[in-house]
């Protein structure tokens, strides 16, 4: 009896999975084929942190041993000269004129760019709006040196009435003083810049106006609405993330923009007061026109501005979101 | 200050498509009438031919005539913008715009009107929300957005909105179809004390609720899908759905049909 009972053995309890090991089941991670996408997808993701992480680390350091040996102050001199024992640069002169161009950019391009996404969505007839927003398209694939050479070709001997008009009856403003050089400056940046600019702009305009549901429109027009009046009541107020986004999309080329500006800039390292007078320059332009022949420190000197410029773009970036999340609970996103 | 609607010969299209044909009739001021009909009879194309919405969508055209008291809606020379700030309309399905408060959005008509001071748009802004039986319900949020209120509240928001430019006639597209009973009821009995001041006309799929709310009824049809709908019969509720005239009605009513 004894002998029996003890032989006799109950078989193991099969082996709960662990906490971790359903919650693998849960994702459906455990055929093959998942664990095979699951490997690639967060590789693919770890890798992208990884490059990204080098190259700040990089860039940092390099920018870092540049500034250690500037004799001048980086925020705050009016200089460039990295060649010799004491190198003396700043990036006052080009953060005023990457600042200043992309601001007269903005401002011709983005109340251009939605009154042309208005016209396409609530005015023109459809047979019109298709092919007007299929040349957008084509205007946004440009390559930006072609736009610099139209800019360098073209608009350049032809600003000579503008610049004239604008300095007959706005110098006062002191902003629109012309001394009659060549009118490579900082005005005929932007209104090239805001003519790159228009395309993305317009574009994501017109896809978030698009996007107005139409019973908002019809509550506008049911209350005796114009069809300008429609647009303000609920059509502007439902695409304005939309087109602070889109604006955006189009600073943030702007502000990079290298090529264009370099071959309509006649730069140097002073800040004009007058938008209308050659000179200044921008981080970019900066880089492209020095990088080739300087050697390893004025590398280092150029990259450090590069790095001014990324977090000029990320303060603009972060500042754009501030203003759209301010009034998320209007946004329309939970009508 | 509620007017008499009275249409005569009127026919809607969408592009060459005739939707409804040969429409006459009257709508009494100060009461209710209920449009009925199975979906595609044109009920709602019509509706929104009293207040020139139709036209709106792309194609869409009208010919005939609709009278408010004495001026002709579609007369030359009218601006349908005009029309529509004498002819309110509340939708199949609320539309405060989600961009405004509770309060900006029972003023939105009121700033298209004209100015006002602050102090005559909150007591109409008060007054509309007091006559949609919304007030006691958002006194207390009026600077909130009007998307954060309930269906039923969203609709009774529209309803004030509609009524705070002190239409002629109120038009409503089937306003409680995507609303609870519970909302339904607050919205009925509300449309009975509404017709104390404005000429109303509802859209409606539910045959109690016509029966519930309107005056008269109205009873459309039409012949076989791409068929023109048209108007059967219209009389007092009570006469069209005890002894109607025309057997399709008494066929539509009893479920028999449709």
């Amino acid at each position: 009896m004894d002998i029996t009972t003890k032989n006799i053995q109950t078989p193991p309890p099969p082996p709960q999975p662990t906490v971790a090991e359903r919650k693998r089941n849960a994702r459906g991670a455990t055929r093959p084929g998942d664990r095979v996408f699951l490997g690639l997808a967060r590789g693919s993701g770890i890798f992208l942190l990884v490059i990204m992480a080098a190259i700040a680390v990089f860039l940092t350091w390099r920018a870092a041993v540049a500034i250690s040996k500037d004799e001048g102050n980086f925020l705050t001199t009016f200089e460039w000269n990295t060649a010799g024992t004491e190198p003396v640069f700043g990036i006052a002169v080009l953060a005023y004129g990457t600042i200043i161009s992309s601001i007269i950019a903005m401002v011709i391009a983005v109340p251009v760019a939605v009154a042309i996404a208005l016209f396409l969505t609530h005015y023109a007839p459809r047979k019109l709006s298709g092919p007007i927003a299929y040349v957008i398209d084509l205007l946004a694939a440009v390559p930006s040196i072609v736009y610099g050479l139209w800019g360098a070709l073209i608009l350049v001997p032809h600003m000579d009435g503008l610049f004239g008009w604008l300095n007959d009856y706005f110098s006062w403003t002191g902003i629109f003083d012309w001394e009659g050089g060549a009118p490579r400056s900082m005005l005929t940046v932007g209104i090239l810049l805001a003519i790159m600019i228009l395309p993305i702009i317009t574009n994501v305009s017109r896809e978030v106006f698009k996007q107005v549901p139409q019973m908002h429109e019809e509550a506008a027009l049911a209350l005796g609405a114009t069809r300008w009046e429609v647009i303000r009541m609920a059509v502007l107020p439902f695409g304005r993330s939309g087109v602070i986004s889109a604006s955006m999309l189009g600073l943030g080329r702007a502000l990079g923009e290298t090529m264009a500006v370099a071959t309509v800039l006649s730069p140097d390292f002073l800040i004009h007061g007058s938008l209308l007078n050659p000179g200044g320059g921008t981080f970019a332009q900066n880089i492209a026109s020095k990088f080739g022949e300087a050697d390893e420190f004025g590398r280092d000197a150029l990259i450090a501005s590069g790095l001014v410029l990324f977090v000029i773009t990320l303060l603009v970036n972060g500042a754009a979101r501030a203003i759209i999340a301010r009034r998320k609970e209007y946004s329309g996103a939970n009508a | 200050m509620a007017k008499r609607i009275d249409v005569s010969g009127l026919s809607a299209y969408y592009g060459s498509f005739r939707a409804i044909e040969d429409i006459s009739m009257t709508v009494e001021p100060r009461s209710v009438t209920a449009f009925i009909g199975p979906s595609g009879c044109g009920k709602s194309t019509f509706l929104r031919t009293l207040n020139r919405m139709h036209e709106v969508t792309p194609g869409g055209r009208v010919e005939g005539k609709v009278m408010l008291d004495d001026e002709n809606l579609y007369g030359a020379g009218v601006d349908p913008v005009s029309v529509r700030r004498e002819v309110g309309m509340v939708f199949q399905r609320p539309n405060p715009f989600p961009t405004m408060s509770v309060y900006d959005n029972v003023a939105a008509g009121l700033k298209l009107n004209g100015s006002y001071k602050k102090s005559q748009l909150d007591d109409i802004v008060e007054k509309s929300l007091k006559g949609a039986n919304l007030w006691n319900e958002v006194k207390d949020r009026l600077n909130k957005p009007g998307s954060g209120l309930s269906g039923g509240q969203q609709q009774r928001l529209c309803i004030a909105r509609a009524i705070a430019v002190e239409p002629k006639v109120l038009l409503m597209d089937e306003p409680c179809s995507a609303l609870d009973p519970i909302s339904t009821l607050a919205i009925e009995d509300l449309i009975g004390e509404l017709k104390e001041r404005f000429t109303i006309v509802i859209v409606t799929h539910n045959m109690q609720q016509a029966a519930r709310v309107s005056d008269r009824t109205a009873f459309f049809n039409l012949a076989a899908v791409g068929q023109p709908g048209k108007l059967i019969e219209i009389d007092d509720t009570e006469r069209i759905f005890s002894n109607p005239s025309v057997q399709a009605t008494e066929d539509y009513i009893s479920g028999r049909f449709g």
